[in-house]
């Protein structure tokens, strides 16, 4: 297909067509990183500034090696190395960014709606790393590719989310991305971590844990952020364990097959057991080497569109 | 020096009279409304308003003017420029200003400065409590000497409950009027915008039409109880619009007002993160902007008010939940409001109802009506004219309005405040 987006801000302005080609464009760019020198130079002389105004190592990484193995020059800015702790505006800094004629600013923030906020000011295609709790498209990505790969499928396929939906940016982006590509996606958790009008985002939202696990191929769980315990949403991370959290038993009610999934860090004891350790990790060097595969697809098509893809 | 408004359509409520005629102004007085064709007596000059509405000037009872504190936002210059653009001829003027107005020193300079560089008339409302904080009384006797006209703790409701009985008791002692912000802050803590499924989609935090709805029902409670009237300011969800509807019918001396963006928009105005569309009340959904309008029609709405709230790009370009609230509106409000005439929610005459003599009313201002013997404010209004609303043709200092590009129809061409031309297109 002809993929034409500048920016990529979110799944929400995705249509199932253009999802589903990025993960094929993924999938086409498994093989570059089984090669001996895991390097093309499709974005050479590409610039890719990562700008992590919030904190992370994974998906920092992640996009930093996914530019690099296309040849494209990576330049990261943090707030701690950047004016920002001088109380530099955010649009202070993309303007600033922008003089120096970057081709993509990959930016991870705090506040929800950021990379809409500073593709309105720079010229240069916007990735949204992460943005407050509205979506983290790229995270989603990876997981419906590992899914894909998993389960040889999406369409029909049961998954269930469970935790704290409303502070969850990669739960929004996957509820949009897996139902767009015909999943059936149900969500559970404590109903004060339940965003209102949550059916609108394309799943239905179970009454009990029982019935969110029941026959569900995928399940994912939520970290609980320490910090919502004092906002009056949660009584302790005890009770989150008994009443939320998962394990083998529970989980005996989704499909014996079941694939267990984490944003990740995992809060082990919290929301998994540990017994469910070998689960979770059995999928994460998949889900780490899509996230590669995704990101880089993410960096081709805005560059270069489809034609810029390579077989 | 008397002025002949020659040959439009008078439109003034307070008479019940909407008809051609001539309006004879002598001096800084209403002298008499004439047939068509009528020809007073001796010297006039004749102002032609062939084609316009002749209405008792417009006033807002709900403004932010910025001055004494927030200069760049808007001065006391600037933003009644503004308004006699707009058609105003009065404008209420709220406390949050630095140092917020409660008491008589900041009130003084604030009609000092009006009388010095206003170019309408500015009426005064000062803090119910001290620094809005719900804590302590201000000297509303001292105030009402002064003539303020009313007290409100502006961008906070009036709390807690207790505080606010003795406010509305305590008011009543000076005859000022009580104006509360209906807002339950308890439900509405880091609430961006309408709670629904927008703000599930964008990421935000909500605030639930029940945080209006609860403090609209407490307010009605506390006027029940006290038997003393309260103005709510901003009203903008279908359930306060039911609430106020009965109490109305009860016979509790109950006004309300609504601005002009909750029935032009609705909360998908946000999508984008458009932070020129983020006010507090936030805009709510297609419901409630109907239920809004049929408040104005049915008179459980009593004005129209702007909350105009000039901010600067520093305030509004910036992430959504770091951005301030409100928009202005002296310059935008006939337009959208003229459409509900063009809708055919509101006849022209309760527009004017709704936008002069109920806002005179409810602050027991000057204006709002034509009689002969009453305050020349007037406007002259083009109800047909269209174009493109441009915030860089705007008199205010600000500029943060999500009705840039909206094409409208209808606008005043001329403002006259005490019996001068203050403004004219």
């Amino acid at each position: 297909m002809d993929f034409r987006r500048r920016n990529i801000l979110g799944l929400a302005e995705l249509s199932p067509e253009e999802i589903g080609h990025i993960l094929d464009v993924a999938d086409s760019l498994q093989e570059i990183s089984q090669r001996e020198i895991k390097k093309v130079p499709t974005l050479r002389g590409k610039s890719v500034i990562l700008l992590f105004v919030e904190p992370s190592t994974r998906t920092r990484v992640s996009f930093e090696m996914a530019a690099k193995r296309l040849s494209a020059d990576t330049f990261a800015v943090s707030p701690s190395t950047s004016s920002m702790t001088k109380g530099e505006s955010l649009i202070d800094t993309a303007r600033n960014l922008q003089a120096l004629k970057p081709d993509v600013i990959v930016i991870r923030h705090w506040a929800s709606g950021a990379p809409h906020l500073i593709s309105r000011y720079v010229e240069a295609s916007v990735l949204n790393a992460g943005d407050g709790a509205h979506e983290h498209p790229s995270q989603a990505l990876l997981d419906l590719l590992t899914v894909r790969q998993k389960k040889g499928r999406l369409k029909g396929l049961k998954l269930s989310i469970i935790g704290d939906l409303s502070h969850s940016r990669v739960a929004r982006s996957n509820i949009i991305g897996f139902s767009r590509l015909g999943a059936e996606v149900t969500v559970f958790g404590p109903a004060t971590l339940i965003p209102p009008r949550i059916e609108a985002l394309g799943c239905r939202r179970a009454g009990r844990l029982e019935e969110a696990l029941e026959g569900a191929d995928v399940v994912m769980a939520l970290r609980v952020q320490r910090e919502r315990l004092g906002e009056a949403v949660l009584p302790s991370e005890r009770e989150y364990a008994t009443c939320f959290g998962l394990n083998r038993a529970r989980l005996k009610l989704a499909q014996p097959d079941v694939l267990l999934m984490h944003p990740g860090p995992v809060n082990w004891g919290v929301e998994l057991s540990p017994e469910l350790a070998e689960a979770v990790e059995s999928v994460i060097l998949e889900q780490v080497t899509n996230g590669l595969a995704v990101r880089m697809a993410l960096l081709l098509l805005v560059l270069a569109g489809s034609k810029g893809v390579i077989r | 020096m008397r002025r002949l408004i020659r040959g439009g359509r008078i439109i003034d409520p307070s008479q019940g009279l909407d008809a051609q005629g001539s309006l004879l102004l002598d001096g800084t007085r209403v002298e008499a409304i004439l047939e068509p064709g009528q020809a007073p007596p001796g010297e006039t000059e004749v102002i032609e308003a062939e084609g316009l509405w002749v209405a008792p000037g417009l006033i807002d009872v709900h403004v932010h003017l910025r001055q004494p504190g927030h200069e760049y936002k808007e001065d006391i210059a600037s933003g009644t420029r503004a308004a006699a653009a707009g058609g105003f001829t009065q404008v209420a003027c709220m406390p949050n200003t630095s140092p917020v107005n409660d008491n008589a020193s900041v009130s003084r300079f604030i009609m000092e400065t009006a009388q010095a560089e206003g170019l309408v008339r500015v009426a005064v409302i000062a803090a119910a409590t001290k620094n809005l904080e719900g804590r302590e009384l201000n000297e509303y006797g001292e105030l009402a000497r002064l003539k303020v006209v009313g007290v409100s703790d502006d961008g906070h409701p009036i709390r807690p409950v207790g505080m606010l009985r003795r406010v509305m008791e305590y008011a009543s002692t000076f005859g000022l009027k009580v104006i509360d912000h209906p807002e339950e802050t308890s439900l509405t803590h880091g609430g961006q915008l309408n709670e629904g499924a927008v703000s599930t989609g964008l990421g935000l935090r909500g605030s639930p039409a029940a945080a209006e709805e609860i403090a609209v029902f407490r307010d009605i409670a506390v006027a029940r109880l006290t038997g003393q009237p309260i103005h709510l300011a901003h009203i903008s969800t279908a359930g306060a619009v039911e609430l106020i509807r009965r109490a109305k019918a009860e016979g509790l001396p109950i006004t309300a007002e609504t601005a002009p963006h909750y029935f032009s928009l609705t909360e998908e105005a946000v999508l984008g993160y458009r932070t020129e569309a983020k006010m507090n009340p936030p805009l709510r959904t297609a419901e409630d902007v109907a239920a809004i309008k049929a408040g104005l029609k049915d008179g459980s709405l009593d004005c129209i008010a702007t909350d105009h709230a000039p901010q600067s790009e520093l305030e509004k370009e910036t992430e959504f939940e770091s951005a301030a609230c409100g928009i202005i509106g002296l310059e935008t409000s006939l337009a959208l409001s003229l459409e509900l005439v063009r809708e055919g929610v509101l006849s022209p005459s309760r527009l004017i109802e709704v936008m002069s003599l109920n806002p005179a009313r409810v602050l027991g201002l000057q204006g709002g009506g034509l009689k002969p013997g009453a305050v020349a404010d007037v406007t002259l209004i083009d109800p047909e004219v269209e174009y493109v609303i441009d915030p860089e043709t705007f008199l205010s200092k600000s500029r943060n309005t999500p009705f840039a590009g909206r094409r409208v129809q209808g606008r005043a061409v001329m403002t006259i405040v005490n019996g001068e031309v203050v403004w004219k297109i």
